[in-house]
C-alpha cells in the first residue's frame, strides 16, 4: 500500500508572540516544527505500514527551509519525501495550496492520503478536504481512529458530542486529529539515514502539466487576508476584598448563580 | 575551523533535547529519591537508539559520531545526570572495548545486542584497593583447560544492577606489573553461575544510576570471551577511559547548563527589593561568568570529540575537557543554589540534586588529580 502524508512546517506557537504594533505574528527566532495534527497523521501511516507493509511518502509545500521538517519525517521512519517549492507557489491560499499538492499527489500516486486536520498557524482545516475534492476521491475529516480492512479504511470521525464510524474504499483522503495517535520520536539512526536520503524537490516546471498557473500562488488565490489582528483581551475581573471566608463563599455563589453557571 | 554544528547534529540535538524534556525531566526527581532507574525509561533510550550512537551500523549502532554522542550526553544530563552516566558507561566504557578490541565474531555476538537496544553493558575495573592505582587489583583469572576461572570483586560497577554484560578486568599474570598482567573478559552478568551483584551502593549523587559491587566466585569464562590479547587489559581499560572522559566532560557541561538555566528561570520570577533578582547587576555578571565558563567547557569537549572522530591522539584533550568541565559543573551548581537561596537548597527545585550530582564528575573515570597526571604526562615536562 502506498500512503502519502501531507505535512506543514509551522512556527511553534508555544513560543510565538504578536507584534503589539502590527498585530502580526513575530516569526523571527521562533523554532519551526511539524504541525501537530500532521505528525499524528504520519504516525498513523507508519503504524499502518508496520502492520500491512507498503511505503510512506511525505509531501510538504513550503520554502526551501521546510527541508528540515521532511528530514524529521524521514528520521521518524518515512521512506521518502517530496518538497514542493517554487516562487510561483508563494502566497497561495488554501485553494491554491490544495491545487499544487493535488497535482503533486497525482504524479506520486497513492492508495491513501493522510493530512492533518488543520495547521496551528492558519486553523482553516480546508486544505485536506480541498485536496480530496481536486483529486475526486472520498474524504473523511477529523479522524480520531483509523484502521485498514481489505481495500477500505474504517475511520472514526470525531464530533463534539458524538462520533461517526465510516468505512471508505481506497483510494481516499483522511484528515487526522492529533488525538489519532501519539507520534514517535525520531531515532538517532533514523536521523543518520534521513540525511543520506535525497529529497525530491518539485517546482512549477515539474508539475506544469497538471497546473494552471492562473489558479496558484498569490494571484491565483480566490481569498486574500484582509487584515490580521490580536484578539481583544478580556476586561479585568471584579475584585472583592475585605470579606470573611463565609462572605467570600456567599459572594462567589451569588456570581455563579447570576451567570447561570450553577 | 567551523564552530557551527551541522544540520545532522542540530537535528540530533533537537531529538535529545525534546526527549530529555518530555521523557526524562518528569522522572528525574522521583528516580533520585527512589535510588532506582526507571526500566521503562531505559527501554525508551534503547528503542530510540541512545545506546549505540557513535558506532557503526554494521554492528547495530546508529552510525553517528562522537560529537553526536556528546550532544546526547549534554542534553540528557541537563535534566538528569544519572541518565547521562547510564548511557556513558554503556557506550564509552563497555562498548568501546568490544568495538576496539573485539574480533569480528565477538562484535557480532556481544557488541550487536548492546548497540541495537537489546542489552545493557557495564565495566568492571575498580576494586576496593585499586582505584586510581590499578596496581592494587586482586581479581584474578586462571586457566582451566581452555577456559578461565575468575575470582574477585569489583566495586562501583555502574549499570551492574540491570546490565546484561560486563567487561571485567582480571590479573592473569602476577609475575609482571598490572600494566602487563591484566586481561579483559566479556562476562554475562545475568546467567553466569558465581556472579553476584550487590544492592545499589548508597551515594551522595547520581542516585538513580545503578552502581553495585559485583563479586566473581569461580566464574567460568569460555575462551571466546577473552577480549583482546591476554595481558593487554590495562591498555584496553585506559583506552576506554580516554573515550569515557569525553562523555563525562559532556555530562558535566550538561549539569552546569541545566543548573544555570534553572537559576535564570527562577531569577526572572523571584522578586526581592522590589524587582526580579535577574535585574541586579551582580546576578547578571555572575550569570555571564558562568555561561562563559560553560561555553569554554563545551568547546573543549567538542574538540576532544572531533579529535576522536578524526582518529587523532585525543587522550590528553579528553582529560583537559573533563578536568575543566567537571570543575565548571561544580562551580555553576554552587552558584545556582546560592542564586536561588533557600529554595535552591530545597528538594522542590532540581539544583540541589544537580549540585550533589556534579561532584562525581571530578571523581569517576579518573579523578581531577589523575586528569592532571594524564595532561602533564603529555607535556614532555621531564
Amino acid at each position: 500500500m502506498k500512503i502519502v502524508v501531507c505535512i506543514k512546517q509551522v512556527p511553534d506557537t508555544a513560543e510565538v508572540k504578536l507584534d503589539p504594533r502590527t498585530g502580526t505574528l513575530i516569526r523571527e527566532g521562533v523554532p519551526s516544527i511539524i504541525n501537530h495534527d500532521d505528525k499524528a497523521g504520519l504516525e498513523a501511516a507508519l503504524r499502518l505500514r508496520e502492520q500491512f507493509g507498503g511505503t510512506v511518502t511525505v509531501v510538504c509545500m513550503g520554502p526551501p527551509q521546510a527541508d528540515i521538517a521532511l528530514r524529521e519525517a524521514l528520521a521518524m521512519g518515512a521512506d521518502d519525501a517530496c518538497l514542493l517549492s517554487a516562487r510561483e507557489f508563494g502566497g497561495s491560499d488554501t485553494y491554491a495550496t490544495a491545487t499544487v499538492i493535488a497535482a503533486a499527489l497525482k504524479k506520486i500516486g497513492f492508495d491513501l492520503v493522510i493530512t492533518g486536520r488543520q495547521a496551528i498557524d492558519g486553523d482553516t482545516a480546508q486544505v485536506g478536504p480541498q485536496i480530496a475534492e481536486q483529486l475526486h476521491i472520498p474524504q473523511v475529516s477529523y479522524a480520531e481512529e483509523l484502521r485498514l480492512e481489505g481495500d477500505s479504511v474504517i475511520v472514526r470521525r470525531q464530533f463534539e458530542d458524538q462520533a461517526h464510524l465510516l468505512k471508505v474504499k481506497l483510494p481516499c483522503l483522511v484528515t487526522a486529529l492529533s488525538e489519532l495517535c501519539e507520534a514517535r520520536y525520531m531515532s538517532t539512526y533514523g536521523i543518520v539515514d534521513a540525511y543520506k536520503k535525497e529529497i525530491t524537490v518539485w517546482g512549477f516546471e515539474d508539475l506544469k502539466n497538471d497546473l494552471n498557473p492562473a489558479w496558484i500562488g498569490l494571484k491565483g488565490s480566490p481569498t486574500h487576508v484582509f487584515q490580521s489582528f490580536g484578539k481583544q483581551a478580556k476586561a479585568a475581573g471584579t475584585r472583592m476584598t475585605g470579606l470573611s471566608a463565609d462572605e467570600a463563599v456567599a459572594a462567589i455563589m451569588d456570581k455563579l448563580i447570576e451567570r447561570h453557571i450553577i | 575551523m567551523d564552530f557551527h554544528l551541522s544540520k545532522t547534529h542540530l537535528l540530533q540535538q533537537q531529538l535529545f533535547r525534546t526527549f530529555a524534556e518530555t521523557e526524562i525531566r518528569p522522572l528525574a526527581k522521583e528516580m533520585d529519591e527512589n535510588e532506582a532507574y526507571d526500566p521503562a525509561l531505559l527501554a525508551k533510550l534503547q528503542k530510540y537508539g541512545f545506546l549505540g550512537i557513535p558506532y557503526s551500523r554494521e554492528y547495530g549502532g546508529a552510525g553517528a559520531d562522537t560529537l553526536t554522542y556528546t550532544l546526547c550526553m549534554e542534553e540528557v544530563s541537563k535534566v538528569d545526570a544519572s541518565t547521562g552516566i547510564t548511557i556513558s558507561v554503556h557506550t564509552s566504557l563497555c562498548c568501546s572495548c568490544i568495538n576496539n578490541y573485539g574480533t569480528e565474531e565477538q562484535k557480532q555476538k556481544f557488541l550487536r545486542p548492546l548497540l541495537d537496544g537489546r542489552q545493557v553493558g557495564s565495566f568492571g575495573l575498580t576494586e576496593t584497593n585499586a582505584g586510581s592505582d590499578v596496581q592494587g587489583a586482586q581479581t584474578v583469572a586462571v586457566r582451566d583447560g581452555d577456559d578461565w576461572i575468575i575470582n574477585g570483586s569489583k566495586i562501583f560497577t555502574t549499570n551492574s544492577g540491570f546490565a546484561d554484560v560486563c567487561v571485567v578486568f582480571a590479573i592473569t599474570d602476577r609475575t609482571v606489573p598490572a600494566a602487563k598482567g591484566l586481561t579483559a573478559f566479556i562476562v554475562d552478568l545475568k546467567n553466569t553461575p558465581g556472579v553476584t551483584v550487590s544492592e545499589n551502593i548508597e551515594r551522595m549523587g547520581i542516585r538513580a544510576a545503578s552502581n553495585c559491587i559485583v563479586t566473581y566466585d569461580h566464574v567460568r569464562v569460555t575462551p571466546d570471551r577473552v577480549l583482546g590479547p591476554v595481558g593487554r587489559g590495562f591498555k584496553i581499560a585506559m583506552g576506554a577511559l580516554d573515550c569515557g572522559r569525553i562523555g563525562i566532560a559532556a555530562q558535566a557541561v550538561g549539569i552546569a547548563q541545566g543548573a544555570l538555566n534553572e537559576a535564570i528561570k527562577y531569577g526572572k520570577e523571584r522578586k526581592q527589593f522590589g524587582k526580579p533578582i535577574n535585574s541586579f547587576q551582580n546576578t547578571q555578571f555572575k550569570m555571564a561568568e558562568m555561561q562563559t565558563k560553560i561555553d569554554a567547557a563545551r568547546l573543549m569537549t567538542w574538540r576532544a570529540a572531533l579529535a576522536e572522530d578524526n582518529h587523532e591522539n585525543f587522550g590528553p584533550l579528553a582529560a583537559m575537557a573533563k578536568l575543566f568541565a567537571s570543575d565548571v559543573a561544580n562551580e555553576v551548581c554552587r552558584f545556582a543554589v546560592q542564586a536561588m537561596g533557600g529554595y535552591g537548597y530545597c528538594r522542590e527545585y532540581p539544583v540541589e540534586r544537580m549540585l550533589r550530582d556534579a561532584k562525581i564528575t571530578e571523581i569517576y573515570e579518573g579523578t581531577s588529580e589523575v586528569m592532571k597526571m594524564v595532561i602533564s604526562g603529555s607535556m614532555k615536562l621531564k
